[in-house]
């Protein structure tokens, strides 16, 4: 076959050899993207704890993680204690109903009420298992980026001052999710 | 070379060895030693695949009844 492509086209080979290394050498000096983002939508105990674990996981791997909250997640952002001021009824009983801190939050299964919560945090510090706050802290320290869906916040009424203390915190849009998502090598949904 | 650090991280449950592993290795120089003990059974893989994703060499893995001791040695910057 390449003999038969030489004696037919010499010049064609030729360009056709340069531009495969050209190839070679463009993909060797491109960056290997290690990066992940998540899109952190539930605001439950367990669902949080599995995005921390991954996240601070590939963060001590030495991938840039960056975790993308929307919906129901925004509320675990939250710091415990009374609502900013300044709020409308609406935005008020939704502080009401998804209240802020690590503590408050529920489990997708077994909840039975707070019964089930309270087993399995009680069976996580037995077992010297990290807990979200932990995790969460750990998740700081090694640079995990938390971006915050600035439209969930304003639907929800929740206020900046509301979030809790975390170095890299911060509101963005759906295009600046997909503008780390694109260049990222994983991409979960939690 | 300095002498072979020690970590102990036996208790911790995942990911809580490799996370505290990765914060000893940015301390070190290129070319030091970590020796780490763990009895969290996951340890076992996770610190093989540990070193394969950030590139440090896993010299040795010493399994004693329920503990493990895993020897890493830094990589050289830019490998």
């Amino acid at each position: 076959m390449n003999q038969a492509v030489q004696e037919y086209s010499p010049e064609l080979l030729g360009a056709l050899t340069e531009r495969v290394e050209a190839l070679e050498e463009q993909a060797a000096a491109a960056p290997r993207s290690d990066k992940l983002s998540m899109v952190v939508f539930s605001g439950e105990l367990d669902k949080l704890l599995a995005a921390f674990v991954i996240a601070t996981g590939a963060a001590a791997c030495g991938m840039k993680v960056s975790m993308f909250f929307t919906f129901w997640a925004t509320a675990a952002l939250k710091k415990e204690g009374p609502q900013a001021k300044g709020k409308s009824l609406v935005e008020k009983m939704f502080g009401w109903m998804l209240p802020g801190g690590f503590g408050k939050r529920k489990l997708s299964k077994m909840e039975m009420g707070g019964v089930g919560r309270w087993m399995m945090t009680r069976e996580m510090a037995k077992k010297n298992v990290a807990s979200l706050a932990e995790l969460v802290e750990a998740a700081d320290e090694l640079g995990v980026r938390i971006s915050i869906c600035e439209m969930s916040m304003s639907l929800m009424g929740i206020r900046q001052e509301e979030l809790l203390d975390y170095s890299d915190i911060g509101c963005c849009g759906v295009a600046s999710f997909l503008d780390d998502a694109s260049s990222s090598n994983t991409t979960l949904f939690i | 070379m300095s002498a072979t650090q020690e970590i102990d991280l036996t208790g911790l449950k995942c990911p809580m060895p490799i996370v505290r592993l990765s914060k000893l290795m940015k301390q070190l120089d290129a070319g030091q030693e970590i020796a780490a003990v763990a009895n969290d059974p996951a340890f076992c893989l996770d610190v093989e695949a540990w070193c394969n994703k950030t590139g440090h060499e896993l010299i040795q893995i010493n399994q004693t009844d329920e503990r493990l001791t895993a020897v890493i040695r830094k990589k050289h910057e830019g490998k």
